[in-house]
């Protein structure tokens, strides 16, 4: 078995290389995690916009923050900021394409207009008047609550069409003829055919609510007092460090973000590939 | 194209328009009795900035929408004024209105916005298209690796790493700002030039970011394309190379390609405004930080409006002008 996937992802390139650079990225998040007292991740913990040495592996940033805490805490923060909001928007999501695309009618038709006009307005624009509103309040719990709100809708649509393909195949007439119930037919035959597709959906949503919360942060809407990766380009930003020559305070947020964002992307194209088999080595 | 279908389009364009408003209404009078008024207040207290015609503002916010006039009426008063894109005065830079403002740095993301997209449009879509061309020279398969792994990436990252190695580092472009500090935007040579060195870095930053997207897109729909049986027939009927590669093979493909256009527009904004902000380019972009730094309510109210009214307007044109690329396409009663 444990061969097999290993086999599986040998050929399946693009998931194999984005897991293991996720893997490798969480890895590195908690060890290094261990290795440091997070509270250093708070300003005055360190001398200020010290270059990287053996006490402060990545510096330290002009409030004094140890970055090498920084980045560890704030990798998971900003993980966990993506995975709250992705699983609720996919979870949501998914239960309403579900109703949407099996009841069919006017339930259909109705939460079909809620989502494609949706996805018509920039989700970033609302999230800024919803963010801006709650300021005083925003902890980075409420920040991925305020985008799981519009999360759903991109899973909504994708996995409604899926669902109408799939509910007029075959196994799904015949469940319907042997007299298995509506919810029935959704949770014991859609769920499982669906399940590679809803966990390409997934990934898809956290990458998407990642993005969100670092525009928010960098927008200055973020938690000021969270280390999330977004609120660390907030001061790279705000502080110019880019054209003040300290390198190694923006170095290490830009390269764990590409990476985080090149994983998901990675992953969810190898996920594509098991969802969809024809994809399979077609290019 | 049916009327039906024309007034459908154009009602669900007023909707968004009106629940964008109705947003903007109520979201901040949730949070409070009166947050906006307060905020003003707040805002010259603890900003000691009390300018002479605060107050007046505060009494015009007051007649208008004070607590003394039921929720319905403020509300029509609200919607009347969005209507007319009135956004009320800016609290940060009193006596300027926000309209005036967003007037000022709207040409600026557009321009941005607008010959970006031509460009990765036009580029992405070419190189895509090669690379599912089996007579394509080798190297441009190579190319494509990195162009992926850069669309993944958000521009405002891509534009920090610009500004560092050209910027910074090789001192070819400008770091910041729309033009030199100092100069006076006026139609002339010099100060055009001025304008386009200083939009390379931004341009390039979201150009890099997009070209991946279209080619990944339109490399999918080539290899579609060629599968077709009408392009086995003009292949054995002897066309030219350039015939089948264009005619046949980019003509039909590029069809849903404009449809992603008008699907990514609002991430393309998004992603825009961002740039702006590292690069501190003079558009709407750079207002809303400065809208959201100095807690001017009715500046970023204002751009969050103007944004979704002018994505859901752009969407809507795309929509409607799509029949023409595509003549098969008929638009019944659905």
């Amino acid at each position: 078995m444990g061969l097999t996937w290993m086999n599986y992802l040998a050929r399946n390139r693009e998931l194999g290389v984005g897991l293991a650079l996720l893997l490798g990225m969480i890895a590195f998040a908690v060890i290094g995690g261990l290795l440091v007292d997070p509270q250093n991740a708070r300003p005055l913990s360190a001398r200020v916009l010290q270059p990287p040495s053996w006490a402060l592996p990545f510096g330290s940033d002009r409030q004094g923050r140890n970055l090498f805490a920084v980045i560890t805490t704030g990798t998971l923060l900003t993980l966990r900021i993506g995975l709250i909001a992705g699983i609720l928007g996919v979870g949501i999501g998914a239960a309403i394409a579900f109703v949407a695309a099996y009841y069919g009618g006017w339930v259909d038709s109705i939460l079909r207009s809620i989502v494609d006009i949706g996805l018509t307005v920039p989700n970033l624009m609302i999230l800024i008047v919803v963010a801006l509103t709650l300021r005083q309040g925003m902890t980075v719990n409420v920040m991925a609550l305020v985008i799981a709100s519009l999360a759903w809708l991109y899973p909504a649509r994708t996995i409604r069409s899926q669902v109408l393909t799939l509910r007029e195949r075959a196994f799904v007439q015949i469940a319907r003829l042997s007299g298995t119930s509506g919810p029935g037919i959704i949770v014991k035959e859609l769920m499982p055919n669906l399940l590679p597709y809803l966990m390409a959906s997934l990934v898809g949503s956290v990458s998407a609510a990642i993005l969100a919360s670092i525009g928010l942060d960098v927008l200055g809407l973020g938690v000021f007092e969270a280390p999330t990766l977004g609120m660390t380009l907030y001061w790279v930003n705000f502080t110019g460090a880019v054209i003040n020559g300290w390198w190694w305070w923006w170095l290490a947020p830009i390269v764990v973000v590409g990476i985080l964002f090149i994983a998901l992307f990675l992953i969810s194209i190898g996920l594509d590939e098991i969802a969809n088999p024809r994809l399979r080595r077609q290019v | 194209m049916p009327v039906y279908y024309l007034a459908k389009r154009v009602g669900i364009f007023f909707l968004i328009v009106w629940l964008a408003a109705t947003l903007n209404f109520f979201l901040p009078r949730i949070a409070g009795d009166n947050p906006v008024a307060q905020k003003v207040m707040q805002m010259a207290a603890l900003g000691g900035n009390l300018h002479a015609g605060m107050q007046d503002m505060v009494k015009e916010y007051q007649s208008k929408f004070g607590i003394d006039k039921p929720l319905w009426k403020q509300y029509l008063t609200y919607l009347v004024d969005m209507t007319r894109f009135d956004f009320g005065y800016s609290i940060a830079n009193y006596p300027r209105k926000v309209s005036d403002m967003i007037l000022e740095g709207l040409p600026w993301t557009v321009c941005l916005i607008m010959g970006t997209t031509l460009i990765s449009f036009v580029i992405g879509n070419v190189l895509g298209a090669f690379q599912a061309w089996p007579r394509a020279p080798r190297w441009l398969t190579t190319i494509m690796p990195p162009l992926l792994a850069m669309s993944a990436i958000p521009f405002f990252l891509l534009g920090l790493i610009l500004v560092y190695v050209v910027g910074f580092s090789l001192q070819l472009a400008p770091l910041y700002g729309g033009y030199t500090a100092g100069a006076i935007p006026q139609w002339s040579w010099s100060f055009g030039l001025d304008v386009a060195y200083h939009a390379v870095l931004p341009a390039t930053a979201i150009i890099l970011g997009s070209l991946g997207g279209w080619a990944l897109g339109m490399r999918a729909m080539m290899v579609t394309t060629q599968g077709e049986d009408y392009v086995t027939f003009a292949e054995a009927k002897g066309l030219s190379d350039r015939t089948l590669f264009v005619d046949y093979g980019m003509r039909n493909a590029i069809l849903p390609q404009a449809t992603a256009l008008a699907l990514s527009l609002g991430q393309l904004v998004s992603g825009a405004v961002l740039v702006e902000i590292v690069f501190g380019y003079p558009g709407i972009g750079t207002l809303l930080f400065q809208g959201i730094r100095g807690s001017d309510f009715f500046l970023v109210q204002g751009i969050v409006f103007l944004v979704i009214v002018a994505i859901g307007l752009a969407t809507l044109i795309l929509d409607l002008t799509y029949p023409l690329l595509d003549p098969r396409i008929v638009h019944r009663n659905a």
